[in-house]
Parts: C-alpha cells; structure tokens; sequence
C-alpha cells in the first residue's frame, strides 16, 4: 500500500517513455523491502515522500520546496545544495532533502564497479534517487540530511576517489563531448584538455571567489554537441586550418549508394537518391564547393568549415590535419539581460598539453571579470557592460574582422586620448583667433 | 537507525582529510575498443535508430547502442543499467549529454543480444525501461531542469511534461524520418539552469505576477538592497510600511515593470512569486548550436503562454507535435526547424503551423527588440493581413 495516494501522478506510468513515476514507486518498495538489510542513514521513507509532495505540486500547480539554506562540507563554498520542504510535517521524509553534485569523469564513460561503489554511498545515507546527469553535467545525488553530508564526503573521496562538484559563484563542474574517444570528427581531445584544466581549478571549483558561475564547457567540432556556445561562459569548440581531407573513391562511393549520406542519419524516409550537388555542394553556406561527375574540390581558403559535407560523407570527407580550437566566451541563459550565445575571441589555438595558451586566455579573463564584474554578473554581461574592446585589452588580443559579423553600422566611435593628435585638449584661443564668437 | 561513521571525526575535520582530488580519471572508464582506437576512428554509419557502428582506421568495430532515459533515475535502477553493461558489454558504459545511457559492444551477434535484452525490460506500469533510438533526424530526448521534484522557484515542472511530450514524440525518437534533428529542452524558469534558448524547440516556465511583498519580514531576512538591485527593470524601491502602528522598512514593487523573472525572489524570500494561475510555459522555436550549414540560433517565442495542466500537459503536447509534424511535412532534407522558418518567412510559419500570433510574439525588451521588427516591405501575405 503506497504511503500517499498519487492519482496525477499515477497517469505518468503510462506511455512508451521510461517513467520516472514508476522508477520512484520502484526505489520505494526497494526500500521498504531492504532486501539487503541496509541500515539506512536518512528516512527510509523518503521516496515515498517525494511523490507525496510531488503529486500535491501537480494539484496546486507550484513547488513545495523552500528557499535554499546554506549548508556544505567544510573548507568548500560549493557541491551541496541546500533544500528544505515547505510542508514538512505532511512529508517528513523530505524535510531536509539536499542536493549533493559529484564530479563526473569526462566523457561520462564509466565501469559498473565504479557506478555500484557510488550508488552503494547514496544508497546508505541518502534518498536512493539520482539525476544522471545534472545540466551542468555533474552526478547530481538527490536528497539528504545534514548529518549525512560530511559523511557523504568522506565516502566518496576515500572509497571512489571522486570529489564534489560546483555550486554558487565559482568554476562549475567543466563537461565535455566524448571526442576523440568515439568520434571521427574531433578535432583535440576534449577529455584530457577537460580533465587537466578541471584538475588545475579546483581551488576555483570549490571556493568562490568569482561575482558568479563561470562554466567551461568543450566541443570537438562546430556540429557542438555539448553545446558549448549557449551553455557556457567559456566555450572550446574544435576547428581545423588545413584543407579537408577528400577521399574521392569514397566520395564515388556515396554517389554510387555504396555508402549511406549522413551515415544513414536520413534513412526513416525516402528522399530519394542521393545527389551529391544538391545535398552537399548547393548546401555548402560558402558555396566554395564543386563536383563535376568524378571528384569533389573544395576551395579550403573560403571554407568556414560548417561541417554539412563531412557530416554528410563521413567517409570519404575528413576534418584537415592541422587541429586546434576556437574559444568563444559569454554564454549564459536570460537572467538577468536576455540569453547570450557565446562570442568569438580566439579564432585559433593549438590545443596541447599543458595548455598553457588557453590557461592564459582564462586567467586574464578572470582577472579581469573579478576585479571589474558586479555581484552576480555574468562574464557574458561583463562583456556587454565594458565593451568588446575592453575584453580585448585585459586579453591582449587583437581586433581582427573574425570578431564581429559585420563592422559597427553607428559612428559613435570611442576613442583613446591617445589615438587624437594632441590629446582630447583644445587650444581655445587659437580657435576663437580662427572663429569669431 | 544506528548511525553508521564513514570515518570522518567531527571534532577533527581535518584528520584524514581528502581534497580536491577532482574527479576520477576517464582513461580508466573506457571500453578496451575505445582505448585502442581512440583519435584513430574512420567513419561511422548508423546502422539502424538508436544503433551506431564505428569503424576505426585499424579496422576495428564498436556498435554503439543509444537508450532513452529520465535523467531522474533511482539506485536501483542504475544497478540494472550495471547489469546489463556487465552482462553484454564488459562492464562499461557511458551517459550521453542529453541523457542517454550508452552501451557499446563489438560484434553483431552481441548487439542482437543487448537489443533483445534491452527490449524484454518494462517497469512495472508498463513503459520502456530502455528504448532505443536518439540517432540521426530524429527528435533526440530532451534535456531538462528540475522542476517542482526539486526545486525553489520553478514555474512549471520538468520531468512531468519531458514525460508528457516524450511519449507523444515516441515514434520521432525511434525513428530517421525528420528533416534533421529535432533537439527539445525544457528548462523550469528564465534561470534556464539548461540554457535552452538555443533549441529546435524550447518549452520555458515563466511566472505571470508580479512577487508578493511580505512586508512583515522582509527587512528581518533580506537585505533591502539586494533586492532593489536584483531587478533588472528597475521596478522594485525602498518603502516604509506602517505594520501594527510601527514603521518598518521594506520594498514597494511596480507591476508594469516587473517582467516576472524571479531574480528578487532569489535574493529575498520575502518576495515569492510563484502561483497556479499565473504560472506556465513559452514555447520557443528554431534555435540550434551546431554550425552545420547555418551560423547558431537562438529560439524564438511563438507561444507566449500555455497554462500548467499537469499531469500531462494537453495543450503544450499538442502544439510541440503540431509543430514537428508541419516542419516534418514541409522542411527540405537538412534543414533544421530553425532554418525552415526563416527560409519560408516567419509569418508563413505561422500560419503553417496554425499558431496564433500575439503581441506578446513582438519583442519590447530594450535594444534588440528593434532589430526584430521589420525595416522592410518584404514580406508574405498570409492569413494575418486582413483584405
């Protein structure tokens, strides 16, 4: 018999789409059973609760979780979220119900025994329940006591090797697509570069110290598949600077239908023959594309390498050997002046070990952003506050027209003093001598 | 309950202490095929939804097996997730970033048996434990916020309607008969912890009224300031308010400024804003990340309000499968949602789609909304212009 009647709910068991009703319903009887006589830390309930104050959110159509708290482990500023329920007495089990975000490796690869030893942790002392993964990318844990947090901590740094995430206004938790490891595209590797830079900030991580949240997020490639340049302050995204590389028996091959465009992305329907000058060269955004019945060219130097025709040949289409990255800055969501995307400020780096080139980029950035940024003011707001050009100096990276789309369409130009012959000062009897008042 | 010590002594919290280790390294987590081929892949195919095949230069093979999930998911269930990568995969497995659990296996005759596997699992009210698909044009799942399971100022929930539009968006997700990719994401309020504002489609909780003032305690638990400086309109101002004869300081808030955004409300409790009738959803469309034939975009408001109807959200439902369906009709081969309208014109948009437009769809907020409207005399003639 469930402890709360959960009749809204209830129609979310429903429907082809795995239910995260029937998954909370099934942590609940797993813990009512204890089939492994664990001596659980926090209400064994708790499951149970959360649908409770769940099911009673779906009847008034508002949340029942009440305004932060600070709570954490000590010595780090961030990692744990405060959360209390606001109907505690009707939910006892969820009454203090914090959130504990852990590190994930990059990639998000893992080994069951590594997963196990986590959820053994979580199953211990804390609700039972997860989010793989949080939005940052972080193991979110959720839902524990206070007692529980120290202990939490301890488990999971002895017993995993595995540390706390970000929280509040410092370095969140860096995430990366799985690049090299699995994709032909790749143009660095995106896991060493997001390990390395996450193991040398980790004072930045855990202590805040910054006017708010700063996130690093790295791509492999312009398709962006961890969304970099909307979901982070500091985006990587691979490029290349070489000619792409074209193998043209392969490329016969695609025209031949011996090889599926897209990799048989498109293969639900029926869109006819492949056409290579329709789908790919007429495609092609810089129009620096030909084929003429036997080999595809491609003129490199106008190619802004948007990836339609290597996503569509994988094959025989091939990123060009001389790698690296761009780095965009100032993504952010619309709190508090409208959503940013992130905009370009390296067009190229090279991107090998120890990455001492981009931790440059970054420490000026911060710097910068520390001493000038307002209280929860975004690096992407700070840009737009100061000027590009300001981020620019702090940088000490050239203005170049990769900068901007198109050239400022208003002549309110601010200049330094020191660009004016003579300064800003006038000579104001040489110019009454010249102009009668 | 006997409390149980992991060891840590709370009289010597530095004893034993273990920090910043970061986390574990991921050249630990990799499939062997992985390790040996990694940087050294030849191409990929996706040999059907949900299934991917890379070949590496060393002639290897890794078969990529793609399954849904609810990114809430509970212990038990991440133990079966274990059970099945021991079983059929070594023990390895990876999530992706939108949510998925990945398992990846080197031969067919493997993959036939982790697909039989993975099909034959159900929870006990009878969805799929672990549908395969996500690959190709398809609509890939959708990542999200909390929402009301966690959360202090949602405006709407999260995984209730991601369950609600996901099982109307089934067949999308187990299938490649889209333009291109469809990629949906919900965030719970304008703090956008996901950032969805580069979407093909967008579903935002928004609040509609403006926060009450608890006047009785504001000065007690936040600081007035803050709070004044939290607004990014400059609706909100210091006021005495006279309580019980006595004069205590507080705010006063100018509702045809306030656009609802919550950010007093996070500096100050006092200001809580949250409410069941004026609360919903904006549904953004045509947005991306990728730089695939067109430069980034981000999504545009074409639904400036759809009510909370949990459980499962009829109306916002039924109008994100309108949507697909039309651009599945009449977008050509590649394009994505966002570059289907502007190829056709918003305005035909519209009336393709058979959305209302409003004049909460015209932008007044500050400087870019000018470079929104429209300088021309180009445009279509739909519907909207009346004879």
């Amino acid at each position: 018999m469930a402890k709360h009647q959960t009749p809204l709910l209830d129609q979310l068991e429903t429907g082809p789409w795995p239910s995260f009703v029937s998954d909370i319903k099934q942590e609940a009887a797993h813990r009512a059973a204890n089939p492994d006589g664990v001596d659980y830390q926090i209400p064994v309930d708790c499951p149970s609760d959360l649908l409770g104050v769940l099911e009673l959110s779906f009847k008034d159509k508002e949340t029942h979780w009440k305004h932060g708290g600070i709570v954490g482990v000590f010595g780090y500023g961030g990692g744990v979220i405060g959360r209390y329920c606001d109907q505690p007495e009707m939910f006892p089990g969820v009454a203090h119900f914090h959130t504990v975000r852990l590190a994930q490796p990059s990639g998000k690869y893992y080994t069951a025994d590594y997963l196990r030893g986590i959820m053994d942790i979580w199953d211990l002392r804390g609700s039972g329940l997860t989010n793989m993964h949080g939005s940052t990318g972080d193991i979110v844990l959720l839902g524990t006591t206070t007692p529980q947090l120290e202990e939490i901590f301890f488990d999971v740094t002895h017993k995993m090797n595995t540390d706390l995430g970000g929280s509040g206004g410092n370095l969140r938790t860096p995430a990366d697509c799985l690049g090299q490891s699995r994709c032909e595209f790749a143009c660095y590797d995106t896991q060493d570069l997001c390990h390395t830079l996450t193991n040398d900030y980790q004072d930045e991580l855990h202590r805040p110290a910054f006017p708010y949240k700063f996130k690093f997020k790295f791509d492999g490639c312009p398709n962006g598949c961890v969304a970099s340049i909307a979901r982070s302050d500091f985006s990587v995204i691979g490029t290349w600077k070489s000619d792409i590389r074209i193998d043209q028996d392969r490329v016969k091959a695609y025209v031949a239908g011996e090889f599926k465009p897209g990799g048989g992305s498109h293969a639900g329907r029926d869109w006819g023959k492949f056409d290579i000058v329709k789908e790919v060269v007429d495609r092609c955004p810089t129009g620096c594309m030909s084929y003429d019945g036997a080999k595809l060219s491609i003129d490199n130097a106008n190619c802004t390498r948007c990836m339609h025709c290597i996503n569509t040949m994988p094959a025989a289409v091939k990123i060009g050997e001389e790698t690296g990255a761009s780095i965009l800055l100032g993504a952010k969501a619309p709190i508090l002046d409208g959503a940013q995307m992130s905009s370009l400020l390296v067009p190229f780096v090279v991107v090998e070990k120890p990455y001492d080139e981009i931790k440059e980029v970054i420490e000026n950035i911060w710097d910068w952003w520390m001493e000038e940024g307002k209280n929860r003011e975004r690096v992407g707001e700070t840009m737009k506050r100061l000027s590009f050009q300001k981020l620019l100096e702090v940088t000490n990276i050239k203005a170049m027209p990769q900068h901007v789309k198109e050239p400022r369409s208003n002549p309110y130009i601010f200049f330094k003093e020191e660009e004016v012959p003579g300064g800003f000062e006038h000579d104001e009897a040489a110019y009454r001598q010249r102009h009668m008042r | 309950m006997a409390f149980i010590s992991s060891g840590y002594n709370p009289d010597k919290p530095m004893e034993n202490r273990i920090t910043d280790i970061g986390p574990r390294s991921f050249e630990e987590f990799y499939p062997p095929v992985i390790k040996k081929n990694k940087g050294a892949w030849d191409y990929h195919e996706i040999v059907k939804p949900g299934v991917l095949k890379h070949v590496g230069l060393s002639g290897d093979v890794v078969y990529t097996v793609r399954v849904g999930a609810a990114r809430l998911m509970s212990v038990t269930h991440i133990r079966e997730i274990c059970e099945i990568a021991e079983k059929h995969c070594g023990g390895h497995l990876r999530f992706t970033t939108r949510n998925n659990v990945e398992f990846m296996v080197e031969t067919e005759a493997a993959l036939d048996g982790l697909l039989a596997d993975l099909a034959s699992r159900k929870f006990a009210g009878g969805s799929f434990k672990f549908p395969v698909g996500g690959t190709g044009a398809c609509v890939s799942n959708i990542v999200h916020t909390q929402g009301y399971v966690h959360c202090h100022t949602p405006a709407t929930d999260a995984s209730g309607p991601v369950k609600a539009v996901m099982d109307d968006m089934f067949e999308y997700f187990q299938s490649m008969t889209l333009p291109a990719m469809v990629r949906i994401s919900l965030a719970c309020c304008l703090n956008m912890c996901g950032a969805v504002h580069c979407s093909d489609i967008g579903i935002v909780g928004i609040h509609r009224k403006p926060p009450i003032v608890e006047h009785d305690r504001l000065d007690n638990i936040c600081e007035v300031p803050l709070a004044i400086s939290a607004c990014p309109t400059g609706a909100i101002k210091p006021a005495k308010v006279e309580i019980d004869g006595k004069k205590v300081n507080s705010v006063a808030v100018n509702a045809s400024r306030c656009m609802y955004c919550g950010n007093c409300y996070t500096m100050c409790p006092a200001m809580p804003l949250a409410s069941g009738e004026g609360d919903g959803i904006v549904l953004m469309v045509g947005g991306k990340v990728s730089n695939r034939i067109s430069m980034p975009k981000f999504s545009k408001v074409v639904v400036a309000f759809i009510p909370n109807e949990p459980p499962r959200w009829p109306t916002l439902t039924k109008m994100v499968k309108q949507i697909v369906e039309v651009y599945a009709k009449e977008a050509r081969k590649y394009e994505r949602l966002g570059e289907w309208a502007e190829r056709i014109g918003w305005e035909k948009f519209f009336e393709l789609c058979d959305l209302e437009f409003t004049h909460h769809c015209i932008d007044d907020f500050r400087d870019p909304a000018y470079y929104t409207w429209r300088q021309s005399t180009q445009f279509k003639f739909t519907k909207h212009i009346e004879a």
